[in-house]
Protein backbone atom coordinates (compact mmCIF):
# COMPACT_ATOMS: atom_id res chain seq x y z
CA UNK A 1 0.00 0.00 0.00
CA UNK A 2 1.48 3.66 -1.05
CA UNK A 3 1.16 5.94 2.04
CA UNK A 4 -0.94 8.45 2.54
CA UNK A 5 -2.17 10.63 5.18
CA UNK A 6 -4.89 9.22 7.39
CA UNK A 7 -7.22 11.79 9.02
CA UNK A 8 -10.37 11.18 11.00
CA UNK A 9 -12.92 13.62 10.75
CA UNK A 10 -15.30 15.07 13.95
CA UNK A 11 -18.56 15.98 11.71
CA UNK A 12 -19.75 16.45 7.86
CA UNK A 13 -18.19 19.48 7.69
CA UNK A 14 -14.82 18.74 8.93
CA UNK A 15 -14.76 16.05 6.33
CA UNK A 16 -15.50 17.86 3.36
CA UNK A 17 -12.90 20.98 4.79
CA UNK A 18 -10.60 18.19 4.88
CA UNK A 19 -11.28 16.83 1.55
CA UNK A 20 -11.18 20.19 0.08
CA UNK A 21 -7.31 20.99 1.93
CA UNK A 22 -5.76 17.92 0.90
CA UNK A 23 -4.26 17.45 -2.72
CA UNK A 24 -6.24 14.07 -3.72
CA UNK A 25 -8.33 12.72 -0.76
CA UNK A 26 -10.80 9.84 -0.52
CA UNK A 27 -13.59 9.36 2.06
CA UNK A 28 -13.42 6.02 4.25
CA UNK A 29 -16.74 4.33 5.50
CA UNK A 30 -16.23 0.72 6.49
CA UNK A 31 -12.79 0.68 4.29
CA UNK A 32 -13.95 -2.74 2.90
CA UNK A 33 -13.99 -1.61 -0.37
CA UNK A 34 -11.03 1.27 -0.32
CA UNK A 35 -8.38 -0.74 1.70
CA UNK A 36 -8.35 -3.62 -0.76
CA UNK A 37 -8.60 -1.31 -3.64
CA UNK A 38 -5.53 0.35 -1.55
CA UNK A 39 -4.05 -2.61 -1.21
CA UNK A 40 -3.39 -3.49 -4.36
CA UNK A 41 -2.42 0.16 -5.46
CA UNK A 42 -5.00 0.65 -7.69
CA UNK A 43 -5.33 3.97 -6.11
CA UNK A 44 -2.88 6.72 -4.55
CA UNK A 45 -4.67 9.43 -2.28
CA UNK A 46 -2.61 11.81 -0.45
CA UNK A 47 -5.34 11.52 2.40
CA UNK A 48 -8.03 8.84 3.60
CA UNK A 49 -10.59 11.58 5.43
CA UNK A 50 -12.11 8.63 8.17
CA UNK A 51 -15.91 8.98 8.67
CA UNK A 52 -16.78 6.37 11.33
CA UNK A 53 -16.14 9.52 14.30
CA UNK A 54 -18.81 11.30 13.08
CA UNK A 55 -21.34 10.99 15.84
CA UNK A 56 -24.94 10.91 14.38
CA UNK A 57 -23.70 9.27 10.46
CA UNK A 58 -24.75 5.92 11.95
CA UNK A 59 -28.36 4.89 12.72
CA UNK A 60 -32.03 3.71 11.31
CA UNK A 61 -35.10 5.65 11.91
CA UNK A 62 -38.37 6.22 10.73
CA UNK A 63 -39.63 9.46 9.56
CA UNK A 64 -43.35 9.24 8.57
CA UNK A 65 -43.92 6.72 5.58
CA UNK A 66 -39.81 6.32 5.45
CA UNK A 67 -37.33 4.37 6.84
CA UNK A 68 -34.17 7.05 6.63
CA UNK A 69 -30.95 5.10 7.09
CA UNK A 70 -27.87 6.86 8.04
CA UNK A 71 -24.71 6.31 5.91
CA UNK A 72 -22.80 4.74 7.92
CA UNK A 73 -24.94 2.35 9.14
CA UNK A 74 -23.73 -1.14 8.59
CA UNK A 75 -24.79 -3.93 6.64
CA UNK A 76 -25.25 -5.78 9.89
CA UNK A 77 -27.06 -2.59 11.73
CA UNK A 78 -29.22 -2.78 8.89
CA UNK A 79 -29.85 -6.65 8.11
CA UNK A 80 -31.04 -6.46 12.32
CA UNK A 81 -33.04 -3.76 12.22
CA UNK A 82 -36.47 -4.30 13.94
CA UNK A 83 -37.64 -1.08 11.85
CA UNK A 84 -36.48 -2.20 8.66
CA UNK A 85 -37.45 -5.54 9.20
CA UNK A 86 -41.05 -4.38 9.94
CA UNK A 87 -41.43 -1.48 7.16
CA UNK A 88 -39.03 -3.07 4.63
CA UNK A 89 -38.12 -6.53 5.21
CA UNK A 90 -36.67 -7.17 1.26
CA UNK A 91 -34.16 -4.61 2.47
CA UNK A 92 -32.99 -6.23 5.77
CA UNK A 93 -32.89 -9.44 3.46
CA UNK A 94 -30.79 -7.85 1.10
CA UNK A 95 -28.40 -6.60 3.67
CA UNK A 96 -28.05 -9.52 5.53
CA UNK A 97 -26.87 -11.31 2.15
CA UNK A 98 -24.19 -8.88 1.24
CA UNK A 99 -20.41 -10.79 1.65
CA UNK A 100 -20.09 -12.56 4.95
CA UNK A 101 -20.79 -11.35 8.70
CA UNK A 102 -17.23 -9.71 8.65
CA UNK A 103 -17.97 -7.86 5.50
CA UNK A 104 -21.43 -6.88 7.27
CA UNK A 105 -19.95 -5.78 10.18
CA UNK A 106 -17.93 -3.00 8.69
CA UNK A 107 -19.27 -2.08 5.11
CA UNK A 108 -22.26 0.75 5.23
CA UNK A 109 -24.92 1.94 2.85
CA UNK A 110 -23.17 4.96 2.46
CA UNK A 111 -19.80 3.29 1.11
CA UNK A 112 -21.65 0.96 -0.76
CA UNK A 113 -23.86 3.47 -2.79
CA UNK A 114 -20.87 5.92 -3.23
CA UNK A 115 -18.16 2.83 -4.54
CA UNK A 116 -21.51 1.94 -6.83
CA UNK A 117 -20.14 -1.50 -8.14
CA UNK A 118 -21.91 -3.19 -10.78
CA UNK A 119 -22.62 -6.02 -8.70
CA UNK A 120 -22.99 -4.35 -5.48
CA UNK A 121 -26.83 -5.04 -3.87
CA UNK A 122 -27.96 -1.51 -2.66
CA UNK A 123 -27.59 -0.15 -5.77
CA UNK A 124 -30.88 -2.07 -6.54
CA UNK A 125 -32.86 -1.19 -3.38
CA UNK A 126 -32.28 2.24 -3.81
CA UNK A 127 -33.84 2.20 -7.81
CA UNK A 128 -36.40 -0.52 -6.71
CA UNK A 129 -37.33 1.22 -4.30
CA UNK A 130 -37.07 4.71 -5.55
CA UNK A 131 -35.02 5.85 -2.60
CA UNK A 132 -33.72 9.27 -1.90
CA UNK A 133 -30.05 9.90 -1.48
CA UNK A 134 -28.77 12.58 0.94
CA UNK A 135 -25.52 14.45 1.05
CA UNK A 136 -23.96 17.77 2.36
CA UNK A 137 -25.28 19.70 -0.28
CA UNK A 138 -28.79 17.93 -1.82
CA UNK A 139 -30.75 15.32 -1.82
CA UNK A 140 -30.69 13.10 -5.10
CA UNK A 141 -33.15 10.96 -6.63
CA UNK A 142 -31.91 7.35 -6.79
CA UNK A 143 -32.87 7.35 -10.67
CA UNK A 144 -30.42 9.97 -10.69
CA UNK A 145 -27.62 8.96 -8.55
CA UNK A 146 -25.99 6.03 -10.81
CA UNK A 147 -24.50 7.00 -13.28
CA UNK A 148 -22.55 3.84 -14.64
CA UNK A 149 -19.42 2.16 -14.11
CA UNK A 150 -18.08 3.23 -10.51
CA UNK A 151 -19.86 6.41 -11.45
CA UNK A 152 -22.22 8.39 -9.38
CA UNK A 153 -23.51 11.92 -9.31
CA UNK A 154 -21.57 12.62 -6.38
CA UNK A 155 -19.24 15.77 -6.81
CA UNK A 156 -15.39 16.06 -5.48
CA UNK A 157 -16.04 16.04 -1.46
CA UNK A 158 -19.54 15.91 -1.11
CA UNK A 159 -20.43 13.40 1.61
CA UNK A 160 -23.28 10.64 1.43
CA UNK A 161 -25.44 11.37 4.90
CA UNK A 162 -27.87 9.02 4.58
CA UNK A 163 -30.86 6.99 2.16
CA UNK A 164 -34.31 7.60 2.59
CA UNK A 165 -36.35 4.67 1.46
CA UNK A 166 -40.32 4.90 1.07
CA UNK A 167 -42.29 1.91 2.09
CA UNK A 168 -43.42 -0.07 -0.26
CA UNK A 169 -46.76 -1.88 -0.22
CA UNK A 170 -44.99 -4.70 -0.91
CA UNK A 171 -40.96 -5.78 -2.17
CA UNK A 172 -38.53 -8.60 -2.64
CA UNK A 173 -34.37 -9.19 -3.81
CA UNK A 174 -33.53 -12.16 -5.50
CA UNK A 175 -29.99 -12.47 -5.83
CA UNK A 176 -27.67 -15.35 -7.94
CA UNK A 177 -24.54 -14.83 -5.79
CA UNK A 178 -21.25 -15.35 -7.10
CA UNK A 179 -20.39 -18.37 -5.01
CA UNK A 180 -16.88 -16.87 -4.35
CA UNK A 181 -17.53 -13.59 -2.86
CA UNK A 182 -21.27 -13.24 -2.68
CA UNK A 183 -21.44 -10.12 -5.16
CA UNK A 184 -24.43 -10.23 -7.23
CA UNK A 185 -24.03 -12.21 -10.62
CA UNK A 186 -27.63 -10.82 -11.31
CA UNK A 187 -29.68 -9.85 -8.67
CA UNK A 188 -33.48 -8.80 -9.33
CA UNK A 189 -35.11 -5.74 -6.78
CA UNK A 190 -39.11 -5.65 -7.03
CA UNK A 191 -41.41 -3.39 -5.42
CA UNK A 192 -44.70 -2.02 -5.53
CA UNK A 193 -45.22 1.27 -3.93
CA UNK A 194 -47.21 4.53 -4.12
CA UNK A 195 -45.43 5.13 -7.63
CA UNK A 196 -46.13 2.14 -9.04
CA UNK A 197 -44.52 -1.07 -9.70
CA UNK A 198 -40.23 -0.78 -9.73
CA UNK A 199 -38.00 -3.55 -11.15
CA UNK A 200 -34.23 -2.85 -10.43
CA UNK A 201 -31.59 -5.03 -11.91
CA UNK A 202 -27.58 -5.29 -10.38
CA UNK A 203 -24.92 -7.26 -11.51
CA UNK A 204 -26.19 -7.22 -14.95
CA UNK A 205 -26.13 -4.31 -16.76
CA UNK A 206 -22.97 -2.85 -18.19
CA UNK A 207 -23.35 0.61 -16.76
CA UNK A 208 -24.40 -1.13 -13.34
CA UNK A 209 -28.03 -0.88 -11.95
CA UNK A 210 -30.77 -0.63 -14.26
CA UNK A 211 -34.61 -0.56 -14.33
CA UNK A 212 -36.62 -3.30 -16.43
CA UNK A 213 -39.64 -1.05 -17.54
CA UNK A 214 -40.85 -4.00 -19.37
CA UNK A 215 -41.17 -6.30 -16.54
CA UNK A 216 -42.78 -2.81 -14.73
CA UNK A 217 -45.53 -2.26 -16.75
CA UNK A 218 -46.72 -6.17 -17.40
CA UNK A 219 -46.35 -6.47 -13.23
CA UNK A 220 -48.23 -3.14 -13.19
CA UNK A 221 -51.15 -4.72 -14.44
CA UNK A 222 -50.99 -8.24 -13.40
CA UNK A 223 -48.60 -8.82 -10.18
CA UNK A 224 -47.34 -11.99 -10.99
CA UNK A 225 -44.49 -14.08 -12.20
CA UNK A 226 -46.70 -15.60 -14.89
CA UNK A 227 -46.53 -11.64 -16.02
CA UNK A 228 -42.65 -11.48 -16.34
CA UNK A 229 -42.11 -15.28 -17.23
CA UNK A 230 -41.71 -14.33 -21.09
CA UNK A 231 -39.90 -11.00 -20.93
CA UNK A 232 -36.18 -10.93 -21.27
CA UNK A 233 -34.08 -7.86 -21.40
CA UNK A 234 -31.66 -7.03 -24.21
CA UNK A 235 -28.42 -9.47 -24.06
CA UNK A 236 -26.23 -6.96 -25.77
CA UNK A 237 -26.46 -4.09 -23.04
CA UNK A 238 -25.20 -6.76 -20.45
CA UNK A 239 -22.13 -7.72 -18.70
CA UNK A 240 -19.86 -10.69 -19.78
CA UNK A 241 -17.01 -12.36 -17.69
CA UNK A 242 -15.52 -15.16 -16.51
CA UNK A 243 -18.51 -16.13 -14.06
CA UNK A 244 -20.99 -15.85 -16.38
CA UNK A 245 -22.07 -14.92 -20.37
CA UNK A 246 -24.94 -12.29 -21.33
CA UNK A 247 -26.75 -14.88 -22.93
CA UNK A 248 -26.88 -17.00 -18.93
CA UNK A 249 -27.02 -13.06 -17.14
CA UNK A 250 -30.39 -12.22 -19.46
CA UNK A 251 -31.68 -15.40 -18.35
CA UNK A 252 -30.93 -15.24 -15.10
CA UNK A 253 -32.57 -11.63 -14.89
CA UNK A 254 -35.72 -13.49 -15.71
CA UNK A 255 -35.57 -16.24 -12.97
CA UNK A 256 -34.57 -13.63 -10.57
CA UNK A 257 -37.60 -11.02 -11.63
CA UNK A 258 -40.24 -14.19 -11.10
CA UNK A 259 -38.51 -15.67 -7.43
CA UNK A 260 -38.82 -12.02 -6.52
CA UNK A 261 -42.08 -11.45 -7.84
CA UNK A 262 -43.24 -14.58 -5.71
CA UNK A 263 -41.40 -13.93 -2.68
CA UNK A 264 -42.85 -10.39 -2.75
CA UNK A 265 -46.31 -11.81 -2.88
CA UNK B 1 2.43 10.35 8.20
CA UNK B 2 2.91 8.57 11.86
CA UNK B 3 0.55 8.62 14.86
CA UNK B 4 0.43 7.28 18.17
CA UNK B 5 -1.93 4.41 18.97
CA UNK B 6 -3.21 3.24 22.30
CA UNK B 7 -5.33 0.44 23.07
CA UNK B 8 -6.33 -2.76 24.69
CA UNK B 9 -5.15 -6.24 22.89
CA UNK B 10 -6.18 -9.06 24.97
CA UNK B 11 -7.08 -7.45 28.63
CA UNK B 12 -3.47 -5.80 28.30
CA UNK B 13 -2.95 -1.70 26.97
CA UNK B 14 -0.62 -1.58 24.51
CA UNK B 15 0.55 1.31 22.58
CA UNK B 16 2.95 1.87 19.50
CA UNK B 17 3.71 4.14 16.69
CA UNK B 18 2.18 3.33 13.54
CA UNK B 19 2.03 5.00 10.30
CA UNK B 20 -1.06 5.75 8.31
CA UNK B 21 -1.16 2.33 6.04
CA UNK B 22 -0.29 0.01 8.82
CA UNK B 23 -3.00 -2.59 9.16
CA UNK B 24 -3.94 -3.84 12.25
CA UNK B 25 -2.99 -7.06 11.59
CA UNK B 26 0.34 -5.87 11.31
CA UNK B 27 0.04 -3.88 14.17
CA UNK B 28 -0.53 -6.79 15.87
CA UNK B 29 1.85 -9.14 14.18
CA UNK B 30 4.89 -7.10 13.91
CA UNK B 31 4.82 -4.30 16.49
CA UNK B 32 3.57 -6.73 19.27
CA UNK B 33 4.68 -10.43 17.84
CA UNK B 34 1.25 -11.88 18.47
CA UNK B 35 1.33 -13.97 15.08
CA UNK B 36 -1.53 -16.21 15.83
CA UNK B 37 -3.69 -13.88 13.97
CA UNK B 38 -2.82 -14.97 10.43
CA UNK B 39 -2.73 -13.40 6.48
CA UNK B 40 -3.78 -15.51 4.13
CA UNK B 41 -4.83 -13.18 1.54
CA UNK B 42 -4.93 -9.20 -0.10
CA UNK B 43 -8.09 -9.16 -1.21
CA UNK B 44 -10.26 -9.53 2.47
CA UNK B 45 -11.65 -12.56 1.31
CA UNK B 46 -10.31 -15.55 3.54
CA UNK B 47 -10.76 -14.55 6.94
CA UNK B 48 -7.25 -16.14 8.73
CA UNK B 49 -6.89 -12.23 9.81
CA UNK B 50 -10.48 -12.33 12.20
CA UNK B 51 -10.07 -10.81 15.80
CA UNK B 52 -12.79 -8.89 18.12
CA UNK B 53 -12.81 -5.52 18.20
CA UNK B 54 -15.13 -4.05 20.57
CA UNK B 55 -16.95 -7.23 20.92
CA UNK B 56 -17.67 -7.66 16.53
CA UNK B 57 -15.45 -10.07 14.27
CA UNK B 58 -14.13 -8.44 12.07
CA UNK B 59 -11.38 -8.45 9.29
CA UNK B 60 -7.80 -6.99 10.58
CA UNK B 61 -6.30 -6.57 7.75
CA UNK B 62 -9.27 -4.34 6.34
CA UNK B 63 -8.78 -1.83 9.42
CA UNK B 64 -6.17 0.55 9.81
CA UNK B 65 -4.30 0.72 12.66
CA UNK B 66 -4.47 4.15 13.43
CA UNK B 67 -8.48 3.22 13.21
CA UNK B 68 -8.19 1.69 16.68
CA UNK B 69 -6.93 4.04 18.98
CA UNK B 70 -8.78 3.35 22.14
CA UNK B 71 -10.53 0.02 20.89
CA UNK B 72 -11.14 -3.15 22.56
CA UNK B 73 -9.19 -6.12 20.85
CA UNK B 74 -9.13 -9.84 21.31
CA UNK B 75 -7.16 -12.21 19.26
CA UNK B 76 -6.49 -16.15 19.27
CA UNK B 77 -3.75 -15.11 21.76
CA UNK B 78 -6.47 -13.88 24.33
CA UNK B 79 -8.37 -16.75 24.56
CA UNK B 80 -6.95 -19.30 26.85
CA UNK B 81 -6.56 -19.49 30.36
CA UNK B 82 -2.73 -20.51 30.42
CA UNK B 83 -2.85 -23.56 29.65
CA UNK B 84 -5.96 -24.68 29.61
CA UNK B 85 -7.21 -23.71 26.23
CA UNK B 86 -10.56 -21.85 25.68
CA UNK B 87 -13.81 -24.44 25.13
CA UNK B 88 -13.91 -23.44 21.44
CA UNK B 89 -10.26 -24.24 20.75
CA UNK B 90 -10.86 -27.15 22.85
CA UNK B 91 -13.62 -28.03 20.68
CA UNK B 92 -11.69 -27.65 17.20
CA UNK B 93 -8.63 -30.28 19.14
CA UNK B 94 -11.19 -33.10 20.32
CA UNK B 95 -13.20 -32.73 16.31
CA UNK B 96 -10.12 -32.90 14.31
CA UNK B 97 -11.13 -28.95 13.46
CA UNK B 98 -7.64 -28.36 11.64
CA UNK B 99 -5.50 -29.78 9.54
CA UNK B 100 -2.47 -27.32 8.87
CA UNK B 101 -3.77 -24.64 11.26
CA UNK B 102 -3.69 -21.59 8.95
CA UNK B 103 -7.36 -20.94 9.06
CA UNK B 104 -8.09 -21.66 12.78
CA UNK B 105 -7.59 -18.76 14.51
CA UNK B 106 -9.88 -16.86 12.54
CA UNK B 107 -12.37 -19.43 12.34
CA UNK B 108 -12.20 -20.37 16.25
CA UNK B 109 -12.54 -16.20 16.08
CA UNK B 110 -15.43 -16.22 13.94
CA UNK B 111 -17.13 -18.81 15.38
CA UNK B 112 -16.89 -17.10 18.63
CA UNK B 113 -18.74 -14.15 17.02
CA UNK B 114 -21.54 -16.57 15.82
CA UNK B 115 -22.01 -18.35 19.10
CA UNK B 116 -22.00 -14.80 21.67
CA UNK B 117 -25.68 -14.31 19.26
CA UNK B 118 -26.59 -17.36 18.57
CA UNK B 119 -25.59 -20.60 21.65
CA UNK B 120 -26.84 -23.09 19.99
CA UNK B 121 -26.75 -22.76 16.07
CA UNK B 122 -27.16 -25.30 13.28
CA UNK B 123 -25.33 -26.66 11.05
CA UNK B 124 -26.52 -24.76 8.13
CA UNK B 125 -26.20 -21.65 10.22
CA UNK B 126 -22.85 -22.56 10.95
CA UNK B 127 -21.93 -23.04 7.39
CA UNK B 128 -23.46 -19.55 6.30
CA UNK B 129 -21.80 -17.94 9.15
CA UNK B 130 -18.03 -19.23 7.84
CA UNK B 131 -19.19 -17.48 4.52
CA UNK B 132 -16.34 -15.64 5.12
CA UNK B 133 -13.68 -17.97 6.45
CA UNK B 134 -11.88 -20.15 3.61
CA UNK B 135 -9.82 -23.31 4.69
CA UNK B 136 -8.03 -24.75 2.18
CA UNK B 137 -7.58 -27.96 3.97
CA UNK B 138 -10.41 -30.05 5.69
CA UNK B 139 -13.44 -29.42 4.12
CA UNK B 140 -14.95 -27.67 6.10
CA UNK B 141 -16.89 -30.59 7.98
CA UNK B 142 -14.87 -31.35 10.98
CA UNK B 143 -14.80 -27.15 11.36
CA UNK B 144 -19.05 -27.12 11.98
CA UNK B 145 -18.46 -30.21 13.93
CA UNK B 146 -16.31 -28.46 15.93
CA UNK B 147 -18.41 -25.60 16.15
CA UNK B 148 -21.05 -27.35 17.09
CA UNK B 149 -19.45 -28.95 19.94
CA UNK B 150 -17.34 -25.98 21.03
CA UNK B 151 -21.16 -24.26 21.55
CA UNK B 152 -22.60 -26.87 23.32
CA UNK B 153 -19.61 -26.88 25.60
CA UNK B 154 -19.80 -23.15 26.46
CA UNK B 155 -23.72 -23.44 26.90
C1 LIG C 1 -15.06 -10.19 0.68
C2 LIG C 1 -16.05 -9.12 0.31
C3 LIG C 1 -17.31 -9.48 -0.15
C4 LIG C 1 -18.24 -8.51 -0.50
N1 LIG C 1 -19.46 -8.92 -0.95
C5 LIG C 1 -20.38 -7.99 -1.30
C6 LIG C 1 -21.67 -8.39 -1.77
O1 LIG C 1 -22.03 -9.57 -1.81
N2 LIG C 1 -22.53 -7.41 -2.13
C7 LIG C 1 -22.21 -6.08 -2.05
O2 LIG C 1 -23.04 -5.24 -2.39
N3 LIG C 1 -21.01 -5.68 -1.60
C8 LIG C 1 -20.09 -6.60 -1.23
N4 LIG C 1 -18.87 -6.17 -0.75
C9 LIG C 1 -18.60 -4.74 -0.65
C10 LIG C 1 -19.03 -4.22 0.71
O3 LIG C 1 -20.43 -4.18 0.80
C11 LIG C 1 -18.45 -2.83 0.99
O4 LIG C 1 -18.67 -2.64 2.35
C12 LIG C 1 -19.05 -1.67 0.27
O5 LIG C 1 -19.04 -1.78 -1.11
C13 LIG C 1 -18.29 -0.41 0.57
O6 LIG C 1 -18.68 0.07 1.80
P1 LIG C 1 -17.65 0.61 2.84
O7 LIG C 1 -18.45 1.23 3.93
O8 LIG C 1 -16.72 -0.44 3.23
O9 LIG C 1 -16.94 1.80 2.03
P2 LIG C 1 -15.41 2.17 1.80
O10 LIG C 1 -14.65 1.02 1.30
O11 LIG C 1 -14.90 2.87 3.00
O12 LIG C 1 -15.60 3.25 0.66
C14 LIG C 1 -15.97 2.87 -0.67
C15 LIG C 1 -15.99 4.13 -1.56
O13 LIG C 1 -17.07 4.98 -1.20
C16 LIG C 1 -16.63 6.28 -0.81
N5 LIG C 1 -17.47 6.66 0.33
C17 LIG C 1 -17.65 5.93 1.46
N6 LIG C 1 -18.57 6.52 2.26
C18 LIG C 1 -18.97 7.64 1.63
C19 LIG C 1 -19.92 8.66 1.94
N7 LIG C 1 -20.64 8.62 3.07
N8 LIG C 1 -20.10 9.67 1.06
C20 LIG C 1 -19.38 9.70 -0.10
N9 LIG C 1 -18.48 8.78 -0.45
C21 LIG C 1 -18.28 7.74 0.40
C22 LIG C 1 -15.16 6.10 -0.50
O14 LIG C 1 -14.45 7.28 -0.74
C23 LIG C 1 -14.76 4.99 -1.42
O15 LIG C 1 -14.46 5.50 -2.69
C24 LIG C 1 -17.91 -7.13 -0.39
C25 LIG C 1 -16.65 -6.75 0.09
C26 LIG C 1 -15.72 -7.73 0.45
C27 LIG C 1 -14.39 -7.29 0.96
S1 LIG D 1 -6.06 -11.83 5.43
FE1 LIG D 1 -7.57 -12.67 4.13
S2 LIG D 1 -9.36 -11.68 4.88
FE2 LIG D 1 -7.81 -10.78 6.08
S1 LIG E 1 -6.62 -26.25 8.22
FE1 LIG E 1 -5.32 -25.68 6.62
S2 LIG E 1 -6.36 -23.96 5.81
FE2 LIG E 1 -7.77 -24.73 7.22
Amino acid sequence: MYDFTYQRAVSVDDAAAKVEGADDAMLMAGGMTLLPTLKQRLAQPSDVVDLSGISGLAGISVEGDKVVVGAMTTHATVAASADVKSKIPALADLADGIGDPQVRNRGTIGGSIANNDPAADYPSACVGLGATIVTNQREIAADDFFTGLFETALDDGEVVTAVKFPTPSKAAYMKFPNPASRYAIVGVFVAQGSDGVRVAVTGAGQDGVFRASEMESALASNFSADAVANISVPEGDLNYDIHASSEYRAHLVTVMAKRAVNKAG
Amino acid sequence: MTHSVSMTVNGKSVSGEVESRTLLVQFLREHLRLTGTHVGCDTSQCGACVVHKDGQSIKSCTILAAQCDGADVTTIEGLADGDTLHPMQEAFRENHGLQCGFCTPGMVMSALDLVKNNPDPSEKEIREWLEGNICRCTGYHNIVKSIKAGAGSMR
